[in-house]
């Protein structure tokens, strides 16, 4: 089953709130997957710093001494801020490529959740409350962020199984549906040097559209390919920097609510998930055509 | 006797039992509509604050007028067996899914499979259905005064289903003796729905289900109607390369 959840802010007042607003929105669908849990943030861009989101089973371990380890390694300075077992390394924008390789290389057991100038991506086993608990999410600011909770059906649960999937800088993606072809288009896509780190089918669509975009395409012409590329069920939520989409595959047997004010666009997998937003009650409201996509962009 | 009248007997706002389900549970209502008996006194009931709650009013078996403030999420009304049901708002999936008799009237849109494997009643809605509206009908009435989406009506046995505007691809793949009327424009019809001829017989009876849902101003000369070209009741010996 799965529920998917995205907010994209229109008005700069409601940033403040957006991880509380995300975090209410996905724990609403608590009974559409209680496997696990996960949540992208788009904070707003500092001009001066990219990030990465690392994770470890064994925080304590993984997380001591490796922001000064990294700094000495890359000659740049490091921060780190853990939160739980994940944590957030922030450096020079110029210096990410390499600061990721340091952390996989000095640490072999941490795992990058996503990188980019604004994105912030926590995922756990567990129920969307205790995620968003464990992480704090609720005191995030940000300009938009996607979120999903899994009732698995391609691929273990573990954390790494978990949604949304970053293949991309500042990119992700949150998954309803299941995908049929994700083995032949994971090998296509291998071959054009995207890298996995998973057997999930959603794993593919996140690399699909990163591999579309990488060649120069845009977010809706991206999502428009997984139209004729992609075999199986799907509603997609994908967030880049500074955009948000959805598309559903033609037979659209997975549900999709959207609402859309002066403030905000908001998607949910159903309306229960919308019904505490802001002026919900004069929001239009409307279930996004199969085979169609929207997208928004700051 | 028509359930449109059941409905307009029973809906007296001033005597309703309200129900907040921001308070009371949603079992607590399902619970209370049907322990319901013949003859009961309660027959208006009015719910509030529905936030898109699954399975609302579902399983009524008397004939009461329940009103609902605000939208809800799956298979409201479901199994509804003489209920006069109205949301005054929007519905999620599979509304009315089973109904049996009654009636239930979305005042908003409704998501997919509207009706599905209905036996009885009429269903209203009053904003778009999306798709496979009406899919596996058995015998209700669904009116949608806006669109439907695609395959719609699949595999339909019997049953009306009209709609005042469009209709997706694929309408009524698969049908068997539901009839379907359109007024506006049909995107593709399915395997074995074929365009039919719009009898004084038919006339009647669309002109009655506009009557019945409260329709005005459109004549059933409008619409077009569906339905079965009935080749696909036997097995025909020249696709057994097939299978």
């Amino acid at each position: 089953m799965c529920g998917i959840v995205g907010l994209f802010l229109k008005d700069k007042a409601l940033e403040p709130k957006l991880g509380a607003m995300l975090s209410e929105m996905l724990i609403s669908l608590s009974d559409r997957g209680p496997d696990s849990a996960g949540i992208a943030i788009y904070g707003a861009p500092s001009g001066n710093e990219a990030k990465i989101t690392i994770q470890s089973a064994k925080p304590e371990r993984d997380f001591r001494g490796l922001d000064a380890e990294v700094a000495k390694a890359i000659g740049a300075p490091i921060s780190i801020a853990v939160k739980s077992t994940h944590a957030v390394i922030r450096t020079t924008p110029a210096k990410i490529d390499e600061a990721r390789e340091t952390i996989q290389a000095l640490r072999p057991d941490i795992r990058i959740m996503g990188a980019g100038d604004v994105v912030e991506i926590y995922k756990e086993v567990g129920l969307p409350e205790a995620v968003v608990d464990r992480f704090d999410v609720r005191s995030m600011t940000g300009t938009h962020g996607i979120g999903h909770t899994r009732m698995a059906t391609e691929s273990a649960v573990t954390t790494m199984g978990a949604h949304p999937f970053s293949t991309g800088a500042d990119q992700c993606l949150v998954h309803n549906g299941s995908l049929s072809n994700h083995n032949n288009v994971r090998r296509e896509l291998i071959r054009d040097g995207m890298k996995f780190e998973t057997e999930n089918d959603t794993e593919v669509a996140a690399a699909y559209l990163s591999s579309k975009m990488a060649h120069g395409r845009n977010l809706g012409e991206a999502l428009e390919g997984t139209l004729s590329d992609l075999d199986g069920f799907f509603t997609f939520v994908v967030g880049t920097k500074n955009g948000f989409g959805v598309v559903r595959d033609p037979i659209a047997c997975k549900p999709a609510v959207m609402a859309e004010t002066d403030q905000y666009v908001a998607f949910g997998s159903e309306y229960r998930a919308l019904t505490k937003l802001p002026g919900i009650d004069n929001a239009r409201v409307w279930e996004p055509e199969p085979a169609t996509v929207y997208f928004w962009e700051h | 006797m028509p359930a449109t009248n059941v409905s307009k007997a029973t809906r007296d706002q001033s005597h309703a039992r309200v129900f907040d389900l921001a308070e009371l549970s949603l079992r607590e209502l399902n619970q209370a509509l049907h322990q319901l008996t013949p003859g009961s006194n309660e027959t208006a009931w009015e719910v509030l604050n529905p936030k898109g709650s699954h399975s609302v009013a579902v399983g009524v078996d008397q004939p009461v007028a329940i009103d609902v403030r605000g939208s809800v999420g799956y298979y409201c009304g479901g199994m509804n067996a003489g209920g006069a049901i109205t949301v005054h708002g929007s519905a999620g999936p599979g509304v009315g899914e089973n109904m049996m008799s009654g009636s239930i009237t979305i005042k908003g849109d409704a998501s997919q499979y509207a009706g599905a494997t209905g036996r009885g009643g009429l269903l209203v809605i009053e904003g778009n259905a999306s798709s496979r509206c009406g899919i596996s009908m058995k015998g209700i009435d669904i009116v949608v005064h806006g669109n439907i989406g695609h395959m719609s009506a699949f595999m339909a046995q019997s049953g009306n289903l009209v709609v005042l505007g469009d209709a997706g691809d694929a309408l009524g793949d698969s049908i068997y003796e539901a009839r379907l009327f359109v007024r506006g424009k049909v995107e593709s019809l399915g395997a074995d729905c074929i365009a039919k001829e719009m009898r004084p017989e038919h006339v009647e009876l669309l002109q009655g289900l506009l009557d019945r849902a409260g329709v005005t101003g459109v004549k059933p000369s409008e619409f077009k109607r569906y339905g079965s070209a009935r080749t696909l009741y036997n097995f025909n010996i020249d696709n057994a390369d097939a299978y």
